[in-house]
């Protein structure tokens, strides 16, 4: 089991949070981009050029300038950065995109109406 | 003598081989997929850079800097490691996953409708702790809705006694019940804040699995536009154990990958998961030879992301539950350095 997972993503993956495969996913699921319209779409939002959108230490940097969430480590805090539900506010906001739990959060606080 | 390089077979075992054999491998599986899917042979550079994955000595392989891909996994949310929603965080924190599915251990959806507003409830919970999208998974299964395990005549039985007609009523009273289950698990994890759904192992039972997905699929696609829906295959070829069931004018007994992804996308999909499955007897560059073109014909033609089953038992990943990295490291390379994938 844990090398499947693993061998993946170091040997062809975006990189999840460390770096931006978690936007670029989120513009296959929800527009069905097509992986160089998606990786262009969001290089675009980000101000990166899609080939950058793999590189962790270069996202690390634009995810915590934008407030998109980063990874935490125990020797690595982020406590005045967004939480996961904060961070995909900023996320639905950078890509133009309606995050649904982010709509249920709209919806559901009273302080938005 | 010929330096020999460890290897694969497609059951994972370790064995060594030529670069000369390897490329004979290489050669064989293409040729296997021509002649058996009617699809063009790979061009030679393809072949050549197949043999280069494959005949390399080196532990580990991956594709260029700058043509990674998206990973979407499923089953990542499976209580594997611990609980449901430490697993997907596991994947989300330590396995660099770009998108996790949430899923029950009996992953169908004829089981999980009974107990669809706790799933929903644990959706709404790892939504709140997760930043990656997550999706609900779960795979058609046709097979549950037929006698004993349903009410629809088993059509496993009727078929060898000859009585085709009611095996093909068995089957079309089987997709209307599974569509309705689809559905109905769909809305309720996506009014749960679910990022999409993962119709996963479509066409497992063959063309009436597959037509109850696609019309499962269209009628989520009618209510939520931007819903990820991702249609994963069972297989590279749909079987007909129903044979004259048609979406939009198309017969689906019969289908291979790039006709599958056509139905697929007319359907609603977003993401669509052809599978090719691993023959244990044959080495690991054969069977990812195979796959790749299998599948390329597939890419070619796709409007929507392609994202390849690439895992135990498919896409040129060895049959075994402890898989060598050497081996899931070639496989990757292969199909998205071959094929140019949207995603894993």
């Amino acid at each position: 089991m844990f090398a499947m997972p693993v061998a993946h993503a170091c040997a062809s993956g975006l990189g999840g949070m460390r770096a931006a495969g978690d936007l670029v996913a989120r513009m296959q699921m929800a527009r069905g981009m097509r992986l160089a319209e998606a990786k262009a779409y969001v290089a675009e939002r980000l101000g990166v050029e899609p080939s950058e959108l793999s590189d962790s230490v270069l996202m690390n940097e634009r995810r915590g300038d934008l407030g998109l969430g980063r990874l935490t480590t125990f020797e690595i805090s982020h406590p005045d950065e967004p939480t996961a539900i904060e961070a995909k506010t900023n996320i639905g906001d950078l890509l133009d995109l309606e995050i649904p739990a982010v709509r249920l959060l709209e919806e559901r606080v009273h302080r938005s109406r | 003598m010929a330096q020999r390089v460890p290897t694969r077979m497609g059951d994972g075992s370790l064995v060594q081989m030529t670069r000369a054999e390897i490329e004979a491998e290489v050669r064989a599986g293409v040729e296997a997929a021509v002649k058996r899917a009617k699809v063009p042979p790979l061009a030679e550079d393809e072949i050549e850079h197949l043999v280069d994955i494959y005949a390399s000595p080196a532990r580990f392989t991956g594709v260029d800097i700058g043509a990674e891909v998206v990973l979407s996994y499923d089953g990542s949310g499976a209580k594997t490691f611990a609980s449901r929603l430490q697993d997907l965080q596991t994947y989300e924190q330590c396995f660099a996953a770009d998108l996790v599915e949430l899923c029950h251990n009996d992953y169908s959806f004829k089981a999980v409708k009974t107990i669809t507003a706790y799933e929903a409830q644990s959706m709404r919970e790892a939504q709140l702790a997760l930043t990656v999208p997550i999706q609900y998974g779960a795979m058609p299964n046709l097979g549950l809705y037929c006698r004993p395990d349903g009410p629809a005549p088993n059509w496993a039985e009727l078929l060898p006694a000859g009585r085709f007609d009611e095996a093909r009523a068995g089957q079309e009273e089987a997709v209307e019940l599974a569509v309705t289950d689809m559905v109905n698990v769909g809305v309720d994890l996506a009014e749960a804040g679910a990022d999409g759904i993962d119709f996963d192992t479509a066409a497992a039972a063959g063309d009436a699995d597959f037509l109850a997905t696609l019309k499962a699929s269209e009628a989520l696609r009618a209510r939520y536009p931007e819903f990820g829906i991702e249609i994963g295959m069972a297989g590279e070829f749909v079987l007909g154990m129903h044979g004259e069931l048609e979406y939009d004018g198309v017969r689906l007994a019969g289908l291979w990958p790039r006709e599958q992804l056509e139905v697929a996308t007319k359907a609603g999909a977003h993401m669509f998961g052809p599978a090719v499955n691993v023959n244990t007897g044959k080495s690991a560059a054969w069977n990812a030879a195979r796959a790749c073109a299998l599948v390329k014909p597939c890419v070619d033609a796709a409007t929507i992301p392609i994202h390849m089953n690439v895992g135990m038992g498919v896409g040129g990943v060895p049959m075994t539950t402890y898989n060598p990295v050497d081996a899931v490291s070639r496989a990757s390379r292969a199909c998205v350095d071959i094929l140019r994938l949207d995603g894993l």
